[in-house]
């Protein structure tokens, strides 16, 4: 009898150790500096807020730690879409004035490895700027620093919140750089063929309530004949 | 003594590579699929329609005017900002009524932008498709599109998209319902 409880001490323990393994591994870090920081193309810097409630919309199952905003809005419970959210938020420039709108559909991935640090999510922006056009983003996140630095230290924290600087680029593809897909869909973006990055910064995060200060951006490479075109647009 | 040392030992072990077998050989993620409800094309290429029954499936609607909003509640941005643009967000359907994903239409005649009618039409399981529609619907009440770009398993297509809406009412609606209809082909040459 003795040697079965030592196996299923020694059993758990393995376990435990493995977790520990996969939670500190520091190979599977992510960059806190985007792709595109050393790009010569012009850019695009659109920042929003990553907390549901000061955004214009987000939902999903209501099973998540962050309600779904508005309150009476409509859930996502059939199997089909249970792990998919939906954002709807008004996106600033620089300078921090409303330049236009984003909808952003995430799911979750299949190709999620956790062995590999990926916790994956397939997601697309549809945005719209009034006066420059509308595009589409695709690409895939890695949210794996997020759970580690963020979400799991707020839950093990006994008063179930996280304070801190957390400064990571979620996108890690399709592009081989680590870089997303954009296509342009109308207006000076009609032919647009770039990639764009998103990077996610957090101060403040609640296991009970969800993110509490946390703010996005989308950085969008627009190539000099676009550029051009929306300069003699002005 | 030494024997029960040796038997934690090999716990230890078991227990590592049991949880690593775990985490390696179980999917951490497994997503709902609905069969897929395609018809062959005759030349080729497949067409599969999606419905969005009106109004349960809106989940946004974001016109210019915030009283007539969707949720209630909404704070949606002013003509200030976005001008006339329409925004509206549905739940998806396949043409079984199935739930299979969401979808974005977006519309606005800004002369400003140019005037744009478009879906992102986003499938968790199988990926988007991004089309952009005709402003004038044609004579047999489709409004005709193309897809503009695709994601995942709709990346190496091209083809067509069409977008009806249709006032019968039927179970599940009681305002009629937009048909979305994808005629798409795999490029040729492509190995797929």
């Amino acid at each position: 009898m003795k040697y079965v409880v030592s196996l299923v001490i020694g059993i758990v323990i393995g376990a435990v150790l493995f977790v520990l393994g996969l939670y500190y591994n520091p190979f599977t870090s992510q960059a806190a500096v985007s792709p595109l920081a050393v790009t010569t193309e012009q850019v695009i810097d659109l920042s929003f807020s990553a907390v549901p409630q000061e955004n214009i919309l987000y939902t999903d199952d209501g099973e998540s730690t962050a309600s779904p905003y508005p309150d009476r809005v409509a859930k996502l419970l059939e199997p089909a879409v249970a792990d998919t959210r939906v954002w709807v938020t008004e996106l600033q420039d620089g300078r921090g004035d409303a330049t236009g709108i984003g909808i952003k559909f995430s799911s979750e991935s299949e190709q999620t490895r956790l062995f590999k640090g990926e916790a994956l999510t397939n997601s697309v922006w549809h945005v719209y700027l009034p006066g420059q056009g509308t595009l589409l983003i695709d690409q895939t996140e890695n949210n794996w620093s997020y759970f580690r630095e963020v979400v799991i230290p707020a839950r093990i924290n006994s008063g179930k919140n996280w304070r801190g600087a957390f400064h990571g680029v979620m996108t890690n593809g399709p592009g081989a750089l680590g870089t997303a897909r954009v296509t342009g869909g109308s207006g000076l973006f009609a032919d647009l063929e770039s990639e764009s990055v998103e990077s996610l910064t957090a101060r403040g995060y609640s296991a009970i309530l969800g993110p509490v200060s946390m703010n996005g951006s989308l950085t969008i490479v627009v190539p000099e004949a676009v550029s051009e075109g929306e300069a003699e647009e002005e | 003594m030494r024997r029960l040392f040796r038997t934690f030992i090999f716990g230890i072990i078991l227990g590592v590579i049991g949880a690593g077998a775990l985490v390696y050989f179980r999917p951490a993620v497994d997503l709902h699929r609905e069969r897929s409800l395609i018809a062959v094309q005759p030349n080729g290429g497949n067409i599969e329609r999606f419905r969005i029954n009106l109004p349960s499936d809106r989940i946004l609607v974001g016109l210019p005017g915030v009283d007539n909003s969707i949720p209630a509640a909404l704070e949606w941005p002013g003509e200030g900002l976005l001008g006339d643009m329409q925004a509206e967000i549905f739940i998806v359907h396949d043409d079984d009524n199935a739930v299979v994903g969401v979808a974005s239409r977006l519309a606005s005649s800004s002369e400003e932008t140019g005037p744009f009618i478009e879906w992102a039409v986003h499938l968790p399981a199988r990926g988007t498709i991004y089309a952009q529609m005709e402003l004038i619907p044609a004579a047999d009440g489709f409004r005709n599109g193309v897809l503009r770009s695709g994601t995942r398993e709709f990346q190496s297509l091209v083809g067509n998209v069409r977008e009806q809406f249709v006032s019968e009412v039927e179970e599940g609606d009681s305002q009629g319902r937009i048909v979305l209809e994808a005629a798409l082909v795999g490029l040729l040459g492509d190995e797929e």
